[in-house]
């Protein structure tokens, strides 16, 4: 059949949209179905670049059998290779002479400079950083339990002090 | 600058480390990774709506997509994934995308320092309440190596007709790769530019910090607007040109039926002769907000989820004349 949009080339691809349950359906030739936002751009580019990725690890693959599996989440490298996607952060170790390669053609680099988590600068810090905050707490409350005191809410004061008293261990 | 310039992205892919990543999480899984990275960002004092993927329509999700709200991938996004984005939308995080987090800023004009500002100042709100994937050697990690390292791609979304008209768009395109930059269409890789307007990206992430490749790209993208502005002024001598602006407008207020390349196209022209201050009543932000409205999906949501594909080039016909005239 001619495509819907165009009426001019054979409609290819079969658009169906479910709106809350009202089913729509087209048929539009390729051009069409691209221009129009169903086609390559929204779903055809991701297979693309998998199938580029796909070819960057295949090419990598090196000797080590497919028996390895990462503790964590059971891919084996092959299982990677494959999609072109890492299981879980463990595979970066597991896999980490396989991945290398590819990671340095992608890249060109294989060392990170640039921003780091905090609680990976040194760890001092972070520890001081953590004695202000429960110092910060503690102050806190201890204004809450004279404010509780005050106003005779008994109840609550207690309940403070439990929690001043597991603060400061 | 924003003439030339339209709007300055970066986007940021971090990743739970307790979590395997998004293509091996269970059902389950995928619901803790929402519901934690809700909570952390809930510590932050920029606002952010949550929105469950599963509760909105095909069409809703590709107008976003037009909007660059979210990523075209993010479209077939369902049960287990979740959008936060601010009232303005110029913060947006997908959760559970290809990665468990991907936060992106967006900013008018050409402006990657401060998008960039907001984006680490959310990724510290991140890693203060969660524990992410991240090693010394590697960076942030993620589900495809290609993002590793910084994990950032920061991009500007640039409109060059006169470069396009003069044939240079395709030769500057295939340098800057040895730049370490990468030069897409308006909806990203695969997609082909309409109307002039191309997105500039840094290419990779893993060996050189955010501050060295925001400013590579910010140099490169400066050097490439003062190039088109030396284009333009070249072609909009030329009545040709003048021609093509005046009857490009002339098109767009008076179509009954606009299909959307024909549409971006002329717009396109339009927005050449906006930002030269040809066309006294229009603004390229006016045009730039007409851009967002006349796509597919955007029409749909307007005027009915329903319309059939020519139904919708007549009421974006309809939409352009009532804006134009
Ligand atoms: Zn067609
Ligand atoms: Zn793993």
């Amino acid at each position: 059949m001619l495509c819907q949009h165009c009426n001019h080339n054979e409609a290819t691809t079969h658009v169906k949209t479910n709106i809350n349950g009202k089913v729509t359906e087209y048929m539009l030739c390729a051009d069409c179905a691209k221009e129009m936002g169903y086609g390559n751009l929204f779903s055809d580019f991701h297979t693309d670049f998998n199938s580029l990725l796909g070819s960057f690890f295949s090419s990598a693959l090196p000797a080590r059998t497919g028996a390895t599996r990462c503790p964590v989440c059971h891919s084996s490298y092959n299982d990677i290779a494959e999609t072109g996607k890492v299981g879980c952060a463990q595979c970066y170790e597991t896999f980490f002479d396989e991945l290398m390669p590819t990671i340095r053609r992608v890249h060109g680099n294989t060392e990170h400079t640039g921003k780091r988590p905090k609680i990976f600068d040194s760890p001092k810090e972070i520890k001081e950083e953590k004695v202000q905050q429960s110092e910060n707490k503690a102050d806190k409350l201890k204004a809450e339990l004279d404010e509780a005191i005050k106003t005779q809410n008994f109840e609550r004061a207690a309940e403070i002090r439990d929690e001043l008293k597991t603060l400061e261990g | 600058m924003s003439e030339v310039a339209v709007s300055t992205r970066i986007r940021l892919a971090r990743n739970l480390k307790q979590y395997p990543f998004v293509s091996r999480l269970s059902k389950e899984d995928r619901k803790k990774v929402v519901e934690e990275v809700r909570e952390a960002l809930s510590h932050s004092d920029i606002r952010l709506n949550f929105i469950d993927m599963a509760t909105l329509t095909k069409v809703q999700k590709l107008s976003l997509a037009e909007r660059h709200i979210i990523s075209p991938e993010f479209v077939e996004a369902g049960e287990g994934s979740a959008l936060l984005v601010s009232d303005d939308n110029t913060v947006a995080v997908m959760l559970n995308e290809e990665d468990h987090i991907r936060l992106q800023v967006i900013k008018e004009g050409l402006a990657l320092k401060e998008a960039y500002e907001t984006a680490s100042f959310l990724d510290d709100v991140l890693s203060e309440h969660l524990e992410l994937a991240f090693t010394e050697r590697l960076g942030y990690l993620t589900q495809c190596p290609t993002n590793l390292g910084t994990a950032m791609r920061a991009s500007v979304m640039l409109h060059l007709p006169a470069l396009e008209e003069s044939g240079a768009l395709n030769r500057i395109s295939t340098n800057l790769s040895k730049l370490g930059l990468i030069m897409r269409g308006l909806y990203g890789e695969g997609s082909k530019s309409y109307g002039a307007f191309a997105q500039l990206s840094n290419q990779v992430s893993l060996g050189i910090s955010e501050q060295a490749a925001i400013e590579n790209l910010d140099n490169v993208t400066k050097q490439l607007i003062s190039q088109e502005i030396r284009a333009r002024d070249k072609i909009l001598s030329d009545i040709a040109v003048e021609d093509k602006i005046s009857r490009s407008l002339g098109i767009l207020k008076s179509a009954y039926v606009i299909d959307h390349s024909e549409a971006m196209r002329l717009l396109s022209n339009v927005r050449l002769g906006a930002a030269a201050k040809k066309l006294s009543t229009l603004s390229t932000e006016s045009i730039d907000k007409l851009i967002a409205d006349v796509q597919p999906a955007s029409i749909l949501l307007k005027y009915g989820e329903q319309l059939s594909p020519r139904e919708r080039d007549i009421k974006r016909a309809e939409l352009l004349r009532e804006r134009l005239n």
